[in-house]
């Protein structure tokens, strides 16, 4: 074995012992340690990027020489160390811009568990992202909930800790679920290995045995996931998790912790179900329809927020939405549509969470609308990265989110005539509702007025300059060279399974 | 159906358990109450599995003497599985409290609705 197959288990154990070593290092010691830990994870899922391209087969990595149906085991392909290495440099680069944020905001003595919980939170993903056993993946998602968790409640106000509450309720009800249909799937088949229950439930399948639970832990699994990355409707915890944390924490969680359950329920619904069968049941047509309502419904109350925050917050709901209807058309191109939404979404989303900060600490650190106004001139640089992130996901050419709307709209097409009515129509006024609320967003941050604040300590903030520049080209090369990345995922998704 | 229920009434009484505690968690505005059911409701799932994985006559595999072969053991890994699920619910259940605590200082309350209207209140 090659030593480079070592990185993708050794990047999820660094994660995990920095960040019990975090927490007993001071604030800027352990704000050093994560970035440079952080960096560290972020080339070794490069190295295995690269390695995985050059296999272009997955292979299997057995953790403590037991092999299958026995021992645990993670499996590496293309589009794993992919997403590996995305969610590492989005991770960068969201702490990076909300680093004055989290500074100011956090206690200093609490500002160690921060990173802590960063550390932890880039661990539990990584192993979301790997694992190939799902017993482990519930264990990792519990991790990941209270990583979460803490990034939320660290602020420490009143509505933090509400907010961060609300959280923990809604998704002990979704690991509740997951949890109990991860028994019953342990209990028809008989396996915990992802690739071990596939080729069960494809013998159960056939034979038509055991179809009532079957479809109930269809459904289990579906709801508790979809309750964790806040599909509508089951989003209620979501605006108050994003509209109160400190920016990178939102970043975060709206980028990477939404998108690793996603990742996750693909990987269920690829590897341990099968899509045949999950075609088979309609589960496809179910979440499909919660997807469009959710991008509608995340539109309107965007549209009806006066708070900049939660109104980005919002549109995460919508852009969920977005990612479940290619999910939905149950066709591959859909689910290379949904995937490439998982990358534009996320570097965008990040990108705004960052910038409305930005903007909003040369208003008096308001994020109501009245405030806001003119700070676009104020703060330039958070300014263009605010426009760069409204116009992707409204879907202007040139734009990461025109090309995931592109693709959307091909795979529509190899989806049922009625599928393709629904998903191009809500495509069309989805567009227009995003352009609504985000045109009206950037037309007020550039309407001059009488303010002439200047935030003094903002004209020396290296990392927030860099980050959203970074952040900004990202989301270029996002459009620009969609082609390649579009060819990787086909090429990961076809192996996927 | 009935006598299927009744046949396998360990598994019927866990999943009984697991909508109490799963209604509880959602539903109840106590912030304890909460917490009880999200106890009764990862419990419900340790007894199911426990109950899967439980072959009458059957002992946890030791070996010892006079047990010999496959047939005088149960398959251990179900049990396995409870402890690490035990380990999770203790945690989450940890940090629950933890968050309940902090509420109520602030508060002085422990009903969720009236939190939340009172933090809408509070300026931030």
């Amino acid at each position: 074995m090659d030593l480079i197959q070592n990185f993708p288990f050794i990047t999820i154990l660094l994660c995990l012992a920095g960040g019990v070593l975090s927490s007993v290092l001071s604030a800027k010691k352990a704000r050093r340690f994560c970035f440079f830990l952080l960096g560290v994870v972020g080339v070794l899922s490069a190295f295995t990027f690269y390695d995985a391209l050059m296999r272009k087969e997955p292979y299997v990595y057995y953790m403590g020489h037991f092999p299958a149906p026995w021992g645990n085991e993670i499996r590496i392909g293309i589009l794993e160390s992919f997403m590996a290495v995305f969610f590492c440099v989005i991770m960068l680069l969201s702490l990076a811009g909300g680093l004055y944020k989290i500074i100011e905001e956090v206690e200093e003595t609490k500002q160690n568990l921060y990173w802590t919980m960063i550390s932890l939170l880039m661990s539990s993903m990584l192993a979301l992202i790997y694992t190939n056993d799902l017993f482990t993946a519930y264990v990792f998602v519990e991790i990941n909930t209270i990583a979460a968790a803490g990034l939320i409640m660290i602020r420490n106000n009143g509505h933090s800790i509400v907010a961060a509450t609300k959280y923990m309720i809604m998704s002990l009800v979704g690991s509740g679920m997951l949890l109990l249909s991860i028994s019953l799937l342990y209990d028809l088949t008989g396996h915990l290995l992802m690739s071990n229950m596939k080729t069960e439930i494809a013998t159960i399948a056939k034979t038509g045995e055991y179809q009532v639970p079957l479809t109930v832990i269809i459904a289990l699994i579906c709801v508790g996931i979809a309750i964790k990355s806040a599909l509508f409707p089951f989003h209620t915890w979501l605006p108050e998790a994003y509209g109160y944390s400190t920016a990178a924490s939102s970043a975060i969680l709206s980028s990477l912790v939404s998108k690793s359950y996603i990742f996750l329920l693909l990987k269920v619904f690829y590897r341990v179900i099968g899509m045949e069968v999950i075609t088979a049941h309609g589960t496809n047509y179910i979440l499909f329809c919660f997807a469009i309502a959710g991008m509608m419904m995340g539109s309107f109350n965007a549209i009806k927020e006066h708070d900049m925050r939660r109104m980005v917050a919002y549109s995460s709901i919508a852009q969920i939405g977005y990612i479940y209807m290619g999910i939905g058309f149950g066709s591959q191109a859909g689910m290379i549509a949904a995937v490439f939404h998982i990358l534009s979404h996320a570097a965008s989303k990040a990108l705004l969470f960052i910038t409305t900060a930005g903007l909003s600490s040369v208003s008096g650190d308001s994020k109501e609308f009245r405030d806001l106004k003119g700070a676009g001139i104020r703060n330039k640089m958070a300014g263009i990265g605010f426009c760069v992130g409204a116009f992707s996901m409204v879907g202007i050419p040139m734009f990461a989110g025109f090309i995931s709307k592109v693709y959307f709209a091909e795979a529509a097409f190899t989806a049922s005539p009625i599928q393709m009515g629904i998903g191009m129509a809500a495509l069309a006024i989805s567009t227009i509702l995003n352009a609504v609320y985000f045109m009206r967003a950037v037309i007020l941050l550039y309407t001059p007025s009488n303010k002439r604040e200047r935030d003094a300590k903002f004209q020396n903030q290296i990392s927030f300059h860099s980050s959203v520049s970074l952040f900004i080209s990202l989301n270029f090369i996002l459009g620009f060279g969609s082609y390649y990345i579009i060819r990787m995922i086909e090429q990961g998704l076809s192996r996927f399974a | 159906m009935l006598q299927h229920l009744l046949n396998h009434y360990y598994e019927t009484v866990s999943i009984v358990l697991f909508g109490i505690g799963f209604t509880m968690l959602l539903l109840n505005r106590n912030m304890i109450k909460k917490i009880m059911g999200l106890n009764i409701m990862d419990t419900a799932v340790y007894l199911f599995l426990a109950a899967k994985g439980y072959i009458t006559g059957r002992v946890a595999p030791i070996i010892a003497e006079g047990l010999e072969g496959k047939e005088s053991f149960i398959n251990p890994v179900p049990s396995g599985l409870v402890l690490t699920g035990i380990v999770v619910s203790v945690s989450v259940t940890a940090l629950m409290l933890s968050l309940t605590i902090r509420l109520y200082r602030r508060y002085h309350t422990l009903d969720i609705d009236e939190i939340a209207m009172l933090a809408k209140k509070e300026d931030l």
